[in-house]
């Protein structure tokens, strides 16, 4: 199963923040996913409000998280993913974000506020430059809205495990597999899980063949630089056990 | 014209998990709203519960004063204080029709808040406002109400602790209980369909005036004047004037303190467009895309963005926007005091002030309505510390 970390750009520092992203590229990270900071966050719970909130007094921007990611162009394994509001995106320019983001080697973009009747202009920009919008499905999307999302999705699929914001939770709904299985079957592309994980055992809970290609953790993630410990050890937590 | 956009403006930029509530709630829209039952209910309501229709009260010392004929809409004297009941009734309504048994709802002054749990009250829903907790500080009496009202309030501790966090949480809040809630939105902004949804409830306002001015001088008013916040009244005054040519539309941001630099909420005047709460509107950001925080002496203007329709009809120049700053406000609310005996609330009397610091703007004679929003009542601590009463 694929590991998909996410990590706000510019927390706790921004030096650290650079340095937790090679280190989780070295330690069985398949994707990054990396959190662009927005005054006004709806979709995500506390604990990824607060460390958006911290990397903007840090005086992380857009324009700085590409800087840093062009010095670094072709020194990451995992394929690495822009996360954020569409605000930031659309006041930097999309279109120059696109062009700008397929030099730098940006796989892909998941932009929460965008749903698929307000995508198909921003969908068009990235394709063209050979970048992936990330389709995120919920418990309440129906199998049909689903299947219009497979007609242009490409990437993989966020697949949210609960109707709610991000943040770890104990336990998952007990509809997930139904919602899982919703997905597998209008989409040919590989789902990731995400929304709620904080450990590997959590997945034991779905059965085996509703299981998800992939996993993204984000909270618990957080969480755990917040305190101070290494992303490494996050990281083995995880490697080989799922 | 795409659906939910006014002009370039509004759409629906909600997260995934937000979009088969916000299409449920259109569908309902399509199918109660023009069912002539729900009709006559929500009329019963608006008339015998909340006080409508509402007087137009001439100003005769004001007046006299300014060379014209000022108007004032009373929204005022409607139960609860302010325009904000005639949307609460319609979406509690509608609310009860869709099978839900709770309402959810934003407030920055705590106007919305009082309304939306008056009427969830009297039609027997369950309520949870979420206000910002600055908010709660500076408009203590509303939450006071709110409680007795039996709603429970939600202090949003995140951001600027004002009504933009106060949207974001109840936007969180209703991703998890959108089964058995209905999202009560306060003003005409926000994701689809709501700009639509609440200016559909507060058009009553414009067309009552149109009826009342016909009936009054035999013509429309030449200038109709309303205070912009997320714009719900004014749009509920300016709609029903929107294909009439001759009657100017005079919306009133609010300044700030004036000063250079202040913050302000001014999103027309001086704000650009981009995404904020589920719409593309008019906006006080930085270049970084990252909202500013906003500031006015009036807790109901305090917000960074405003609803679409006033963005559209900025950009067509169909409606003209201009900011008031505090002292004027203050000013205003004095002399409405003073000449005519009514207690505005200070967004109102910004509206008002934009009158009666600009009477050369009006041709002698004019008939101008100014749209009295609410009553200042809500404001006396706020008046108190300003002008030491």
């Amino acid at each position: 199963m694929m590991l998909i970390p996410f990590m706000t750009a510019g927390f706790p520092t921004v030096e650290t923040f650079w340095k937790n992203l090679k280190e989780l590229d070295e330690n069985g990270a398949d994707i990054i996913e990396i959190g662009v900071p927005f005054s006004d966050p709806v979709a995500d719970g506390p604990v990824i409000e607060a460390a958006s909130m911290k990397a903007l007094e840090n005086g992380v921007t857009l324009e700085s998280i590409l800087e840093g990611l062009r010095q670094r162009k072709g020194q990451f394994k995992a394929k690495l993913v822009l996360m954020g509001y569409l605000n930031p995106f659309l006041q930097y320019g999309f279109e120059r974000l696109a062009k700008e983001s397929q030099e730098i080697g940006i796989y892909g973009f998941i932009i929460p506020d965008l749903p698929l009747d307000e995508d198909a202009p921003y969908r068009k920009q990235l394709s063209a430059c050979g970048i992936h919008l990330i389709a995120l499905v919920a418990p309440n999307t129906s199998l049909e809205r689903m299947k219009a999302y497979a007609e242009v999705a490409t990437g993989y699929v966020y697949v949210i495990s609960v109707l709610g914001i991000t943040g770890v939770r104990s336990e998952f709904p007990p509809d997930l597999s139904d919602t899982l299985r919703r997905a597998r079957k209008a989409f040919r592309i590989p789902l990731a899980l995400g929304f709620g994980f904080s450990s590997p055992e959590q997945l034991d809970a779905i059965p085996v063949a509703d299981r998800p290609d992939a996993i993204i953790f984000g909270s618990a993630l957080i969480r755990h630089i917040s305190a101070g410990l290494p992303v490494a050890d996050f990281m083995r937590r995880w490697v080989g056990k799922v | 014209m795409r659906k939910g956009y006014f002009g370039d403006f509004g759409g629906c930029f909600v997260p995934e998990s937000l979009v088969p509530p916000l299409q449920e709630l259109e569908a309902a829209m399509a199918k109660f709203l023009p069912d002539p039952q729900f009709q006559a209910e929500l009329s019963d309501l608006l008339c015998n519960y909340a006080g409508r229709e509402t007087p137009l009260t001439f100003c005769p010392t004001l007046s006299k004063r300014l060379g014209l004929n000022l108007y004032l809409k009373r929204e005022d004297l409607l139960h609860t204080g302010a325009h904000k009941v005639n949307n609460t009734l319609g979406q509690a309504l509608l609310a009860k029709r869709m099978g839900k048994t709770s309402l959810l709802a934003e407030t920055g002054a705590g106007m919305h808040g009082v309304a939306t749990a008056a009427a969830a009250a009297r039609l027997g829903l369950t309520c949870r406002i979420f206000m910002g907790a600055d908010d709660v500080i500076r408009q203590a009496a509303n939450v006071r109400r709110m409680k007795l009202l039996g709603t429970e309030v939600i202090a949003v501790e995140s951001g600027t602790r004002t009504l933009k966090d106060a949207i974001n949480a109840a936007l969180r809040e209703w991703v998890v209980t959108q089964k058995t809630t209905h999202y009560c939105f306060g003003t005409a902004a926000g994701p689809h369909p709501f700009p639509l949804l609440v200016r559909d409830f507060q058009c009553v306002i414009g067309r009552e005036t149109r009826q009342q001015m016909l009936d009054r001088t035999g013509r429309l008013p030449d200038a109709v004047v309303a205070c912009v916040g997320g714009g719900s009244n004014a749009i509920g005054m300016f709609h029903p004037f929107v294909d009439d040519p001759s009657v100017r539309i005079i919306g009133v941001e609010a300044g700030g303190t004036g000063e250079p630099g202040c913050y302000h909420s001014a999103a027309l005047g001086r704000g650009t467009p981009g995404v904020l709460h589920g719409e593309y509107t008019m906006l006080l950001q930085d270049r970084n895309g990252q909202i500013e925080p906003s500031h006015s002496v009036s807790a109901g203007l305090d917000y960074p963005g405003v609803g679409p329709e006033h963005a559209m009809l900025q950009a067509t120049k169909r409606a003209e926007y201009h900011p008031v700053i505090d002292r004027q406000a203050l000013a205003a609310f004095q002399a409405l005091c003073h000449e005519e005996g009514i207690i505005p609330a200070l967004e109102s009397s910004h509206a008002l002030a934009w009158v009666l610091d600009n009477p050369g703007q009006f041709a002698k004679g004019a008939n101008v309505v100014v749209n009295l929003s609410g009553r200042g009542d809500k404001d006396m601590d706020i008046i108190r510390k300003e002008l030491g009463i």
